[in-house]
């Protein structure tokens, strides 16, 4: 074992070689490292939000709101159809997830208009093939609607997946360096934001859904704005965006929603000099915003932002270019975030935050700082003890342990693994262990030599012997590890990667490395080397 | 020169104290466990937790007294390694996930409002009751999980007696960890979770290595009795017991004092788990073997070769 070729000791020497140089750029600049030359590695570690600070939030798409539109849709559907065909129906009940009423002369050709219906206004979220996105029961004269499951499924996925477009927009809208959005699991959303310790105007910003309508306001009857009657039908009651009590009976109807907008810029009204949201129209909102204006001269209409009114001007004269402009009462940076939504789009959901966790720059700074601070005196300890423990071999089992740091680095930096502060705590934690390897060799070797071994045997032997045992003490460890991380997410899934990197590089050199350093003084080795006294 | 090799401790001798012991520490951790419960951090229990950094030092019974006037529920202040280092928590508000996030504004501007120096807002976390409820279970299973992965591997390359008295002790050391906790009352978050798997990992790390020697002296001293057996086996490789847990807990204690606020939770969680991981490789795991009626007839030809 004692033995190494030439190739054997260039791979292993390769190895470790290859390994440190990609943990070189962490000791250097930015700048500095620009000036390297090209076949260099210059991928440094990336740091976890709790080391360079910046924010984490976990977002879920509120999927039951969702359904409930959907719900609402097909039942404006279900009533159209059955009016369109004079039948009278009673007992109308609309429950989270399916419709029931009892009808009289309900037959297939009813049931097949409500599916083509309803099957055509979701074209969008249908897959392809299907034949229908609704269950029609029947018993006697009670009739129960219901979507199927897939379809429920489908529509979900769809507004997560549009969710996530819509906070990628508005996100990148503000300028945030490098954010990270991904989807986890079925409904959620994990937000990363560097550099961000106060989340406050990009937590607003998705805390509305932003969904725009313009509707003409209800003239027809006698309105207290600060105690509203009941709005009749066709109408309801809205409250003013600035001012919660000021409320607004509008029209049911939408001349143009926010998916007509191509463009909204925030700006200033040349007169007032107040701000102000110009906007832009494509061709079809265009036309239908023209149509509506050139109707309702001189009646005012509203601008609805998640239903609430933001203002509702009186129509001048008729609006035919297609854009237009806001104005609410609103600062530059209202003006602006507004801009931003309306650009970005409507959510199809609300999105309830789950956990934030954010970390200001000085304390990812000072956590580095620790953990370095603690790394190197846990290595000054280590080092010396083991030299006072195995002498001469707890020399080369130190030397084994600074290349084994420095590789677990490099690898940090190969696969662009995030380290964390619990990640410091693993590299220091894998410090202590590190030498068990070595450990378990050198007490073989010893026992050898007390047994009566010459020393090449017991070195020979050491190595053969604690093989086994090794292996199956790290592979426990690392067991522990890969559950940490597939259990964990964030801070602790670091843990456990430099946990399981430690692993590795110190099997590793424990078996080339320090088996090498030996080997190239295996002939003037003797027990006093391994820390046992000269007569043993 | 540091020379443990070569001992002849009896440490079966003591078993019937170590087990006393043992289960007498078993028996406060649970007894803890209902009766103080674990103090869970916002990971677990959710709600705000808020870390300041103020330029004067701030008198923390005022402060406390002015938050608890924003009808918060129960909030928290206490010192976080100095005295211009403070910490804040308020409990979960009811009313579900979106609530939660009123608090930190509400906060803040109470504290902008109160306190007349500059605050630095270091930390800021809030975790609403869903993804509380769903660390809380992650939590245990992957716990569970670990402690079963175990007790597979070890019958894989041992036998099932081997198996037994591994997660024996395995259970063992985790059940002292959670008990120190509730005794202590120190915070539970999840990285304490973390230090338990890791935990999990060194102790039977350690367990392996005893055991190792276990059977290859079950195959080399075929007649030679099995508490003697047990004892040789311990003594062999104690050495090599004390030498890793020394350079672990030098690493570790070196990080519990200079490693900073943050961590500290953690890094006690790992001293207490190495400590009583190193004891219970001796003191319980091995002696257990006693009582399991292991195998003495190994096949030499198996995978671990140790015949001369």
């Amino acid at each position: 074992m004692l033995y190494f070729s030439n190739l054997k000791i260039f791979s292993v020497l390769a190895v470790i070689i290859i390994t440190l140089l990609f943990a070189v750029p962490n000791f250097f600049g930015k700048d500095q490292l620009e000036t390297f030359p090209n076949f260099f590695p210059k991928q440094q570690v990336n740091l976890g939000l709790d080391l360079q600070g910046g924010s984490h939030l976990l977002l879920e798409v509120d999927t039951e709101e969702i359904i409930k539109e959907r719900v609402e849709n097909l039942n404006a559907d279900v009533r159209r159809v059955l009016k369109k065909n004079n039948l009278n129906y009673s007992n109308f009940k609309v429950s989270n997830e399916s419709l029931k009423f009892i009808v009289e002369g309900f037959n297939s050709e009813i049931q097949k208009e409500i599916s083509e219906l309803s099957m055509s206004n979701s074209q969008n979220i249908l897959a392809m093939g299907d034949q229908t996105n609704l269950i029609i029961t029947q018993e006697e004269n009670t009739v129960q609607i219901n979507f199927t499951e897939e379809f429920v499924k489908q529509s979900v996925s769809n507004a997560v997946a549009q969710s996530l477009e819509i906070v990628r927009r508005r996100i990148d809208e503000l300028g945030t360096r490098e954010p990270s959005i991904q989807r986890q699991g079925s409904s959620r959303i994990i937000i990363q934001l560097p550099g961000i310790d106060d989340p406050d105007r990009i937590k607003s910003l998705l805390g509305q859904t932003a969904k725009l309508t313009f509707q003409l306001v209800d003239t027809s009857v006698n309105f207290d704005p600060f105690n509203p009657s009941k709005a009749p039908i066709g109408s309801e009651i809205l409250a003013s965006d600035a001012d919660e009590e000021f409320k607004y009976i509008v029209k049911k109807r939408i001349m143009v929603g926010g998916e007509n907008l191509v463009d909204a810029q925030p700006g200033f009204d040349p007169q007032t000099n107040e701000p102000i949201v110009s906007f832009r129209f494509d061709r079809i909102g265009a036309t239908k915003f023209g149509r509506v204006t050139q109707q309702n001269v001189g009646k005012p209409f509203a601008i609805v932002l998640d239903n609430k009114v933001i203002s509702a001007p009186v129509i001048r004269e008729a609006i035919l270019g297609g854009s237009g402009q806001i104005s609410g009462g609103f600062d530059s940076e209202e003006a602006n975030d507004l801009a931003i939504l309306l650009r970005a789009g409507a959510l199809p959901a609300p999105l309830i935050i789950l956990e934030e966790r954010s970390v200001g720059p000085d304390l990812g700074a000072d956590s580095i700082e620790a953990g370095q601070f603690a790394a190197i005196i846990g290595f000054i300890a280590v080092i010396i003890f083991m030299i006072f423990v195995y002498r001469y071999f707890g020399l080369l089992a130190d030397i084994a342990l600074i290349i084994n740091l420095f590789m677990v680095l490099g690898v940090l930096s190969l696969f662009q693994a995030t380290l964390t502060l619990p990640g410091i705590a693993g590299i220091i934690l894998t410090i202590g262990m590190a030498v068990d390897a070595n450990v378990l060799i050198f007490e073989r070797v010893k026992e050898e030599i007390r047994n009566g071994s010459n020393m090449m045997n017991a070195v020979e032997n050491g190595y053969k012997r604690a093989l086994s045992t090794i292996l199956d003490a790290n592979i426990t460890t690392l067991i522990a590890a890969i559950i940490l991380f597939f259990m964990a997410s964030g801070p602790v899934r670091g843990f456990s990667i430099t946990l399981a990197i430690g692993i590795f590089t110190s099997v590793f050199t424990a078996f080339t490395f320090t088996r090498l350093l030996i080997s190239f003084n295996a002939k003037r080795l003797k027990p006093n080397f391994v820390g046992l006294s000269k007569n043993a | 020169m540091l020379n443990i090799s070569g001992t002849q401790i009896n440490f079966l001798k003591v078993r019937v104290i170590t087990f006393i012991l043992s289960a007498i520490l078993i028996f406060l951790s649970i007894g803890a466990f209902f009766v103080n419960g674990l103090n869970f951090g916002i990971d677990f229990k959710g709600g705000t937790l808020i870390e300041i950094e103020t330029s004067q030092e701030i008198e923390i019974s005022g402060l406390r007294d002015n938050l608890n006037t924003l009808e918060l529920g129960d909030v928290q202040v206490q010192e976080f390694g100095s005295s211009k280092n403070l910490l804040i928590r308020v409990e979960q508000q009811l009313g579900g996930d979106q609530v939660q996030q009123d608090v930190v504004q509400i906060v803040k501007d109470s504290l902008g409002s109160y306190l007349s120096s500059d605050i630095n807002f270091r930390r800021t976390e809030v975790v609403g009751p869903k993804v509380s409820g769903e660390l809380i279970q992650s939590g245990a299973i992957a716990i569970f999980v670990a402690v079963f992965a175990m007790l597979v591997y070890i019958w894989f390359r041992f036998e099932w007696q081997f198996s037994l008295g591994a997660v024996l002790a395995l259970v063992h050391d985790v059940i002292l960890t959670i008990g120190v906790f509730c005794i202590t009352q120190l915070e539970f978050n999840l990285p304490i979770i973390a230090a338990i798997l890791t935990i999990v990992g060194y102790s039977m790390n350690d367990t392996v290595v005893v055991y190792d020697r276990v059977r290859e002296n079950l195959r080399k001293h075929r007649s030679k009795e099995i508490t003697d057996l047990l004892n040789l086996s311990i003594n062999d490789t104690l050495s090599r017991t004390i030498v890793t847990s020394v350079t672990t807990l030098l690493a570790l204690l070196s990080l519990f004092i200079f490693g900073g606020e943050v961590i500290k939770g953690f890094t006690f969680a790992m001293i207490w788990g190495v400590i009583i991981g190193t004891y219970s490789s001796i003191f319980v795991a091995a002696p257990l073997l006693r009582y399991l009626d292991v195998k003495r007839e190994w096949n030499t030809t198996s995978a671990v070769d140790s015949t001369r």
